[in-house]
């Protein structure tokens, strides 16, 4: 099994540390080509718009819909997770999107830069709490049909979502230690 | 349960979801969505770029606060702003407009000519500009959480945005061939602390993001920074002093991402205007160069 690591921009390295540290193959995909050889698709953060325009400009969008369509898991973590969502709120007009999760995003979310922040999230799956990064944010809203929160902020506002082999999370596990999250994606 | 802002990890990890990407200098609203629109991860927002701030001369300051906030409000990307070496009040004030990143940058005036900010006593993350190991590792020490190589702003020459990546790179593969006693003798010579020194070492690279700057012009200039080893690129004077400022932003942002493939750099290097006109660096006085400010 390849796990494919969506590197047109943002953190890419990140996930590719972490799974190589758990011993998995990866692939880094920019182009329609790469995608063909892997398994498992995850789409790092980053900047949603700059990931939004590559994917258009190098034909990216209906090879992965039509992949993720056919069953092969995906999982967007921030940027990633704007990616996969059926609509994209306080993003840019006509912002790209793979519309592929039940679920609504809200770009930045929390503010600036300044409102960046790390925090204890209970994951539903998880034997405890997950330490999580957040940084310039979306939140995940109005999740329907087959898409169901798996972790929610204190105040309820929803951070982790599973839709069959599809994964979003708003924080971002690539930025610490502990691979429970990426275990649970090669979980699907 | 316990919500800690401003950590560390949020503001170094910021820089890490901009790598990849191209950082653009913007002058006001117009410029900023053309950026965003082109695919820029970031918008540096200032009043002059920095071919302009060479040409007129006079002392280059923080840029007014509300172009910034405009700008700001423009954009769904993240936005920088430049304060003077040494200025922590110019730094507080950029803090209290709410923006993303502050670069303590070299091509403004110097306020300060011994310190530079403490980066460690705000809550907004620092970018740095630096020549070689030293200054970058001095800069981490003082808090910044991004570097970038300097480079010699507003020249569209790439020459030493190429030299100071090279030394930045040459001097950590020297460290990784060191043993323990000689990592000493290197901080000492570094000027940097030990432990920082010993960690570069195992690790191999900078502990934080360190983009290229000063003098990409190109699409083939960005996807050389990145060859070189860079995380991403910053691109000031190079877009908005050229013909086609949308086209040219559009190629870099996919030379910049697409930097091993010659086939895709070919191509979107194609038919874009003319760049900007340029100035030989090694035409240029001594005194005119703004690297050699920051120590």
């Amino acid at each position: 099994m390849i796990v494919g690591i969506l590197a047109l921009q943002g953190a890419f390295r990140e996930h590719e540390e972490m799974l190589t540290r758990m011993g998995i193959p990866c692939l880094q995909v920019r182009l329609p080509r790469d995608l063909a050889k892997v398994d498992r698709l995850i789409m790092p953060g980053g900047e949603s718009t700059t990931i939004g325009k590559l994917l258009v400009m190098y034909d990216l969008i209906e090879p992965i819909r039509q992949r993720v369509l056919a069953g092969m898991p995906i999982w967007g973590t921030c940027a990633g997770a704007i990616l996969l969502s059926r609509k994209i709120i306080d993003g840019k007009a006509d912002q790209p999107s793979l519309h592929l999760m039940d679920i609504e995003s809200r770009r930045n979310a929390f503010g600036s830069q300044l409102d960046s922040f790390e925090a204890d999230v209970t994951v539903a799956g998880l034997d405890a709490p997950f330490h999580t990064v957040f940084i310039r944010a979306p939140i995940l809203e109005n999740p329907q049909g087959a898409c169901h929160t798996i972790a929610t902020l204190p105040d309820g506002r929803v951070v982790a979502a599973l839709q069959g082999h599809m994964l979003a999370t708003s924080f971002h596990p690539e930025l610490t230690l502990d691979d429970r999250i990426h275990r649970l994606f090669l979980s699907l | 349960m316990a919500i800690e802002k401003s950590t560390w990890t949020t503001k170094a990890g910021l820089a890490q979801m901009l790598k990849g990407g191209v950082i653009m200098d913007v002058i006001d609203v117009e410029q900023a969505k053309i950026a965003e629109d082109a695919g820029a991860v970031a918008v540096m927002a200032l009043e002059r770029v920095p071919a302009d701030i060479r040409k007129q001369g006079g002392v280059a300051r923080m840029s007014d606060p509300e172009l910034i906030i405009r700008i700001k409000e423009s954009v769904t990307i993240p936005v920088m702003a430049k304060a003077r070496i040494g200025h922590f009040v110019e730094a507080q004030v950029l803090e209290a407009l709410g923006i993303d990143y502050i670069d303590e940058s070299e091509v403004l005036t110097p306020a300060d000519n011994e310190f530079h900010i403490d980066k460690h006593r705000f809550k907004i993350p620092f970018v740095n500009g630096c020549k070689n190991l030293g200054e970058a590792l001095r800069r981490i020490t003082e808090g910044a959480a991004m570097l970038r190589t300097k480079g010699e702003a507003g020249t569209g020459d790439v020459v030493e945005a190429v030299r100071h990546a090279r030394t930045v790179f040459g001097e950590i593969r020297r460290l990784q061939s060191m043993s323990e006693d000689e990592l000493y003798s290197a901080a000492k010579n570094l000027q940097a602390p030990y432990e920082l020194v010993k960690q570069v070492a195992q690790a191999g690279r900078l502990p934080v993001v360190n983009f290229a700057a000063g003098g990409i012009a190109t699409p083939a200039d960005a996807a050389l920074m990145m060859q070189i080893g860079v995380d991403g690129v910053f691109v000031g004077s190079g877009i908005f002093k050229s013909g086609n400022p949308s086209v040219r932003a559009k190629a870099i942002v996919q030379a910049t991402t697409h930097y091993q493939d010659a086939h895709i750099i070919a191509e979107v290097s194609k038919n874009l205007g003319e760049a900007m006109v340029g100035i030989n660096i090694s035409s240029l006085p001594q005194e005119q160069l703004l690297a050699s400010r920051g120590w």
